[in-house]
C-alpha cells in the first residue's frame, strides 16, 4: 500500500492552482491507504480558529465524503454566487491496472530482465496515478480553506473535524439518475434562458469567453493526454529495445560486444529520462489543463445560476406587471420581485469578484506550470545530450 | 569434364588417367600453400627473388619431372613444390586455378590457367625480357576473344599496364619485391579487391615470366566462383563466369578460346612442358588448398586478417543510387535510379560512370550471383523484397507521401545492397556485376518473380528447415560448424525480436508525432481563445514550439526507421544468406556421404562377384570402385571446400557486421543528439515566453 511520501507532496502541491494558504487554517493529506477501489484519505488540520475545538487533528476520509462536500456546497443556496472548487475526480487505478495484467499475460515473450523493468515502470506509473489521486483531494479541500467564505461553512468544518467515519451514503441507482435527470433539466434550461437579454456586459463577455474557453480547453485537455500518452509508449519501446539489445550482446563474442553493450546502456538511460519527459509534461502540462477544465466548469455553473437568477428576475417583473394591472396580489409579486432582484443581484455582485480571481488565478497556475515543464524538458534534454555525447565518444574510440 | 580432361592428356602424348593427375595436382596444391606461408613469412623477399636466374632454371628442370609426375603421383610433390620456391607466388595461383576449374568442372579452364605454370617453367632465363615483350601481343590477341563476350570488359586494360610495367619494376629495382610480397599474401588470402595490385605484384615477381602477367590479367577479367576465388585469381573466373552465363555446354568455346591462345604461346616457348602441365592438373588442387587452408588456419588467419585490412584501405569503389523515376504509366510503370559508380580500380573503363536500372535489374544480378557463387559457400547478399503493395500505390497513387517513403526506402536498401556486393572481393570481380555497374543496357531480368517478397523468405525458410533436419543427421565433426549455426540461428531470432520492437518504436514515435500536431494545433486554438493578452501569446508560443516538436520527432521516426529498422531487416535477410551458406555446405557433405555410401556398395559388389568367381564382371566392378573412390576424393575435398569458405565468409560476415553496426549505431545516436539539442534551443526560446505571462 503506497504511502505518500512528504517531499514529493510539497513537491506537487499547488501545481494547478496557486493557493495563498491562510495561515490560520492549514489542511493537508499527509498519508493514504489504498484498498481495491477504495481510497482513505488521511486528512490533517492545523489551525488557530476557535471553531476548531482542537489546534490540530486528523480524520479518515473517503472520496465518497469529498464528493459528498462538494455537493452539499454546491447546493447551498447562499453560496450560488461562488465558484464552487471543482470535486476531485474519482480515483482511477483502472488503466495501470489493465496494463499490469496485459503485462502478466505477456511475461512469456520478455526476457526476466525486460520484464522486471517492465513491472517497475507499470508501479512507478501506478504511484503516480495514485499520487495524483491525493493531491487533487488535497487541492480541492485547500481551495476551500483559502475561500473567505467557504472557510467558514459547517459542513466543511463537520468534514474536517469529526473523528468518526462520515459514513457517506453512496448515492443508490436512483440518485444517480436523479443528478443525471437534474443536468439534462440543467442544460434545457440553459438554452432557454439563453434567450433572456444579458444586462450586464461584463457578465456577457464572460458568458462567450468561458463558453467558448471550455469546449478549447476540453479538446486541448484530450489532445494533450494523448500526448503524453504516446510519449510514455516510446518510452516504453526503449525498454524493450535496451533488453533485446543486452541479449544479443550477451551471445555476441566479437568486437561488436561492446558496442552493443553500449548501445543498450543507453537505451537503458534514454528510456528513463523520456519517461520523465512524459511523466512531466503529464503533470505540468496535462494535469494543469485537466484541473482549469473542470475549474470553468464550476465557473460556468456560477453562470448558469446568475443567469437562473436573472430570468427569476424578470419573470418576477413581469409578474408584478400582470399584477399591477389586475391589481391583484401586488403586494406578494412586489415582495417577490425583490426578492429576485436581491438574489441577482447579490449574485452578480460576487459573481464578478469571484471571476475576476479566477482569471488571475488562472493565468498565474498557467504562468507557473509552463515555466516549470519548459524548465524541466530543457532539463531532462541536456542529461539526454550529455548522455549521447558519452556515449558516442565512447563507441567512437572503441 | 573427364572426355575433355581426357583429350587434353591425348594432345600431350601421355595416357594419364585423369583421376590420378586429379590427385597428383592436388597435393601439389596444398603443399604449396601450407609451404608457401612460411616462405613468404620467413624468408626475405630477397631469397625467393633473389636468384631469379637460377631458380628459373631449376624450374625448368622441375618442369620434366611434373611431366613425369602424372605416373608417379608421390613424386608431383616435391617437383611442384620447388618451382613453387623459385617463382614465389605463381605456383600457388596455378595450384588455386586449377582447384577453380575443378569446382567449375570445366578442364579446359584449368588447362589454361595452368598455361602460365608452363611458360614459367619452360622459358630460360635469357628469355624473360624479350618474351614479355612477343607474348604481350599473343596474350592480347587470345584474350580479344573473351572481351567480345559481354563479360570479359575491361580486361584488355590492364593487362597492357601489367606487361608494361612489368619488366622495368622486375629488373631495375630488387627492393620491390618486399612490397611485392604482400600482394602476394594477399593471392593466398582474400584480398580480391587488390586484383590490381596483385597482378602487378604477380607480374612483377615472376621476372622472366610473362605467364603470369597471363594468369592475373585473364583474372581481372572474370570473377571467381569458387571458394578459392579469393586466393586464385580470375584466370578461371573468366572461364566459369562463362560457362555459367552461356550454360555448362558452353565449355567449348572456351577450351577454343583458351586452345588458340596456348598455341599462340606456345610459339614462344616449349608447347609441350605446358601441355602436359595441363593435363596433370585437371583435377582437384582446389580442394586440397580449401583443406590446406582449413588444417593451416592459425597462420592463414592471421595472415587473411592483415590481408583483409590491407584492402579495405585501398578499396576504391562508390556507388549511389540516386534519382529514382517513374517510367511508364499504369500498372506497366516502374521505377528507374540512377546507378553512379565512382571507382579507381582499374578494371573498370572509367573513372565514373552511370547507368540506369530497375529493380528487377537488382533483382537478376542477385539470381545470377547466387546462382553462380552460393553453391560454393559464398554469402551472397540479397537484395530487397519485392512489394506488391509498394509499388502497386507506386503506380496508381500521385504524389502520395507513403509512395514517396516506399520509393526512398527502396532506393536505399537498393544501394545498401549494392554496396554489399561491391563489398565482397569475389562478386566484385565477378563479370555481371561488372556488367550491371557499366554496360549501358543490360537484358531485361526475367523470372524474378520466384524472388518476391513472401516466396523469398519462404524459400530462405524452407532452406533452413532442412538445414535443421540435416544437421540431426550430420554428426558434425568441426565443433565450429556447429557453434556458429547455433549463434547464427539466435541471432536471427533476438534480431526479429528487435525487429519488431523497433518497428513498434517507429510506430509510436510516428504516433507521438502526429498527437503533438494535433496538440498543437488545439493549443493554437486555445490560445486564441485566452482573453489574458500574455497568456495567449504564450499559448500561441507553444504551439509553434510544439509544431516543431513535431517535426523533430517525424525525423527521429525516419531516423528510427533508415538507420535502425532497416539496418536490422538488411542483417535479417543477410542471415537468411548466411544461413544458405551453411546449408551449401551441408548439401556437399550430404553429397559426399551419398558417394560413399555408393563406393560401399560397389565394394560389396565387387566382393561379392569375387566370392561367386566372377571375372568377366570383376572387371567392371572395379572400374566403378576406382570411379567411385575418385568421386569420394573429390566430393569430399568439395566439401572441405566449401567448409573452408563458409569459414572465411562468416568470418568477414561477421568483421562486416560489426562494422556496419558500429557505423550505424553511432549515426543514430547522433541523431537523437541532434534532436535533443534541437529541443533544448526550442525549448531555451520558449522559456521567457512563458516567464512573461503576467
Amino acid at each position: 500500500m503506497p504511502t505518500i511520501s512528504q517531499e514529493y507532496k510539497t513537491a506537487l502541491r499547488s501545481v494547478s492552482v496557486d493557493l495563498n494558504n491562510d495561515v490560520s487554517l492549514l489542511i493537508d493529506i499527509p498519508d493514504a491507504l489504498c484498498e481495491r477501489d477504495k481510497v482513505k484519505f488521511t486528512v490533517h488540520t492545523k489551525t488557530t480558529l476557535s471553531v476548531f475545538q482542537k489546534p490540530e487533528f486528523s480524520v479518515p476520509r473517503q472520496h465518497e465524503d469529498f464528493i459528498w462536500l462538494h455537493d452539499t456546497l454546491v447546493e447551498t443556496e447562499e453560496y450560488a454566487g461562488l465558484i464552487i472548487p471543482p470535486a476531485p475526480p474519482k480515483p482511477d487505478f483502472e488503466s495501470p491496472r489493465e496494463k499490469m495484467h496485459k503485462l502478466g499475460e505477456g511475461e512469456a515473450t520478455m526476457t526476466k530482465e525486460e520484464y522486471t523493468k517492465m513491472k517497475q515502470e507499470l508501479e512507478a506509473e501506478y504511484l503516480a496515478v495514485f499520487k495524483k489521486t491525493v493531491q487533487v483531494h488535497e487541492v480541492f479541500l485547500q481551495r476551500l480553506s483559502s475561500h473567505p467564505v467557504l472557510s467558514k461553512d459547517r459542513n466543511f468544518q463537520i468534514f474536517l473535524e469529526y473523528d468518526q467515519d462520515l459514513s457517506v451514503r453512496r448515492k443508490n441507482a436512483k440518485e444517480m439518475f436523479g443528478g443525471f435527470f437534474k443536468n439534462m433539466v440543467k442544460s434545457a434550461d440553459e438554452v432557454l434562458i439563453s434567450g433572456v437579454k444579458e444586462v450586464d456586459d461584463f457578465f456577457e463577455q464572460e458568458k462567450t469567453f468561458l463558453l467558448d474557453y471550455s469546449t478549447k480547453i476540453k479538446d486541448s485537455t484530450t489532445k494533450a493526454e494523448r500526448m503524453t500518452r504516446a510519449h510514455k509508449n516510446v518510452a516504453d519501446d526503449y525498454i524493450h529495445v535496451a533488453a533485446i539489445l543486452n541479449s544479443i550482446s550477451a551471445e555476441e563474442n566479437t568486437a561488436l560486444k561492446k558496442h552493443l553493450d553500449k548501445f543498450s546502456d543507453m537505451f537503458e538511460k534514454l528510456r528513463k529520462v523520456e519517461g520523465r519527459v512524459a511523466s512531466d509534461q503529464e503533470l505540468k502540462l496535462t494535469e494543469l489543463l485537466r484541473y482549469y477544465t473542470r475549474d470553468i466548469q464550476a465557473a460556468k455553473d456560477l453562470l448558469y445560476r446568475r443567469a437562473r437568477a436573472l430570468a427569476d428576475y424578470e419573470n418576477s417583473n413581469k409578474a408584478l406587471d400582470k399584477a399591477r394591472l389586475k391589481s391583484k396580489d401586488v403586494a406578494q409579486a412586489e415582495d417577490n420581485q425583490r426578492q429576485c432582484m436581491q438574489k441577482f443581484e447579490k449574485l452578480s455582485e460576487s459573481g464578478k469578484k469571484e471571476l475576476t480571481s479566477f482569471k488571475g488565478r488562472r493565468v498565474v497556475a498557467f504562468r507557473k506550470n509552463l515555466v516549470e515543464m519548459a524548465e524541466l524538458e530543457i532539463k531532462h534534454a541536456k542529461n539526454s545530450v550529455s548522455l549521447l555525447q558519452g556515449c558516442i565518444e565512447t563507441l567512437k574510440n572503441c | 569434364m573427364d572426355a575433355l580432361s581426357s583429350g587434353c592428356t591425348v594432345k600431350m602424348g601421355e595416357g594419364q588417367n585423369p583421376l590420378e593427375a586429379m590427385a597428383d595436382s592436388t597435393f601439389s596444391a596444398s603443399d604449396v600453400l601450407s609451404d608457401l606461408p612460411n616462405d613468404l613469412l620467413g624468408e626475405p623477399p630477397s631469397a625467393v627473388f633473389g636468384d631469379p636466374l637460377s631458380n628459373i632454371s631449376k624450374q625448368e628442370s622441375t618442369s620434366n619431372p611434373a611431366k613425369q609426375s602424372s605416373k608417379l603421383p608421390s613424386d608431383v610433390p616435391c617437383d611442384i613444390f620447388d618451382p613453387l620456391h623459385g617463382t614465389g607466388m605463381e605456383p600457388k595461383d596455378d595450384g588455386k586455378n586449377a582447384s577453380l576449374i575443378d569446382i567449375v568442372i570445366n578442364p579446359v579452364t584449368s588447362a589454361k590457367d595452368n598455361l602460365p605454370v608452363d611458360d614459367l617453367l619452360s622459358q630460360p632465363e635469357i628469355d624473360i625480357p624479350a618474351k614479355t615483350k612477343t607474348e604481350q601481343p599473343a596474350e592480347l590477341r587470345s584474350e580479344e576473344r573473351p572481351k567480345d563476350e559481354p563479360l570479359s570488359v575491361a580486361s584488355s586494360k590492364p593487362k597492357k599496364d601489367l606487361f608494361e610495367d612489368s619488366p622495368e619494376d622486375l629488373f631495375s629495382e630488387l627492393p620491390k619485391t618486399k612490397a611485392k610480397t604482400k600482394p602476394q599474401m594477399d593471392l593466398f588470402g582474400d584480398s580480391s579487391p587488390d586484383l590490381f595490385m596483385d597482378a602487378k605484384a604477380a607480374a612483377d615477381t615472376g621476372p622472366g615470366r610473362n605467364a603470369p602477367a597471363d594468369l592475373f590479367s585473364e583474372e581481372s577479367v572474370a570473377t571467381t566462383t569458387s571458394k578459392s576465388a579469393k586466393s586464385n585469381i580470375s584466370a578461371n573466373s573468366i572461364v566459369t563466369a562463362n560457362s555459367k552465363a552461356n550454360g555448362v555446354h558452353s565449355d567449348e568455346e572456351e577450351q577454343d578460346i583458351f586452345a588458340e591462345a596456348t598455341v599462340e604461346l606456345s610459339l614462344d616457348s616449349p608447347h609441350n612442358n605446358r601441355k602436359t602441365l595441363d593435363t596433370t592438373k585437371p583435377s582437384e588442387p582446389a580442394s586440397s588448398l580449401s583443406a590446406a587452408a582449413g588444417s593451416s588456419k592459425a597462420q592463414a588467419k592471421t595472415l587473411e586478417e592483415l590481408e583483409e585490412e590491407e584492402s579495405e584501405d585501398k578499396f576504391e569503389l562508390n556507388i549511389s543510387i540516386t534519382n529514382p523515376e517513374k517510367v511508364g504509366d499504369g500498372m506497366n510503370a516502374y521505377m528507374a535510379y540512377k546507378v553512379s559508380t565512382q571507382t579507381t580500380l582499374p578494371m573498370f573503363r572509367s573513372k565514373t560512370f552511370t547507368v540506369r536500372r530497375r529493380f528487377s535489374d537488382f533483382l537478376g544480378l542477385y539470381e545470377k550471383l547466387s546462382e553462380k557463387h552460393s553453391q560454393n559457400g559464398y554469402i551472397v547478399p540479397p537484395p530487397p523484397e519485392k512489394s506488391l503493395l509498394g509499388m502497386t500505390k507506386v503506380k496508381v497513387g500521385k504524389d502520395d507521401p507513403s509512395s514517396g517513403e516506399f520509393v526512398e526506402r527502396r532506393r536505399a536498401s537498393l544501394e545498401r545492397y549494392l554496396q554489399r556486393v561491391v563489398c565482397h572481393p569475389s562478386l566484385l570481380q565477378d563479370p555481371d556485376v561488372r556488367e550491371f555497374l557499366e554496360r549501358e543496357e543490360l537484358p531485361r531480368a526475367v523470372n524474378t518473380q520466384a524472388l518476391s517478397g513472401a516466396g523469398f523468405l519462404k524459400m530462405i525458410n524452407k532452406a533452413t528447415d532442412a538445414v535443421s533436419k540435416m544437421t540431426i543427421k550430420m554428426n558434425e565433426s568441426d565443433v565450429w560448424f556447429e557453434e556458429k549455426l547455433q549463434e547464427v540461428e539466435s541471432e536471427d531470432q533476438q534480431l526479429r525480436k528487435l525487429h519488431a520492437v523497433v518497428d513498434s518504436l517507429v510506430s509510436h514515435r510516428k504516433e507521438l508525432s502526429v498527437n503533438t500536431a494535433v496538440f498543437a494545433k488545439s493549443v493554437a486554438m486555445l490560445g486564441s481563445s485566452e482573453d489574458n493578452t500574455a497568456l495567449s501569446r504564450a499559448l500561441s508560443q507553444l504551439a509553434e514550439l510544439e509544431d516543431k516538436i513535431e517535426q523533430l520527432h517525424q525525423e527521429q521516426a525516419g531516423n528510427d526507421f533508415f538507420v535502425f529498422t532497416e539496418l536490422l531487416a538488411d542483417y535479417i535477410r543477410l542471415l537468411g544468406a548466411v544461413r544458405g551458406s551453411f546449408d551449401q555446405r551441408m548439401k556437399s557433405w550430404q553429397r559426399w556421404q551419398d558417394a560413399q555410401t555408393t563406393l560401399q556398395k560397389k565394394r560389396e559388389a565387387e566382393a561379392k562377384l569375387l566370392w561367386a568367381n566372377k571375372p568377366d564382371k570383376l572387371q567392371q566392378a572395379k572400374d566403378e570402385i576406382a570411379e567411385w573412390e575418385g568421386k569420394v576424393t573429390q566430393y569430399e575435398r568439395e566439401f572441405e571446400r566449401v567448409s573452408a569458405t563458409v569459414r572465411k565468409e562468416v568470418i568477414r560476415f561477421e568483421k562486416e557486421k560489426a562494422r556496419d553496426f558500429k557505423k550505424q549505431i553511432i549515426k543514430y545516436l547522433e541523431s537523437l543528439l541532434q534532436s535533443q539539442q534541437q529541443l533544448i534551443k526550442y525549448w531555451e526560446a520558449f522559456l521567457p515566453e512563458a516567464k512573461a505571462i503576467a
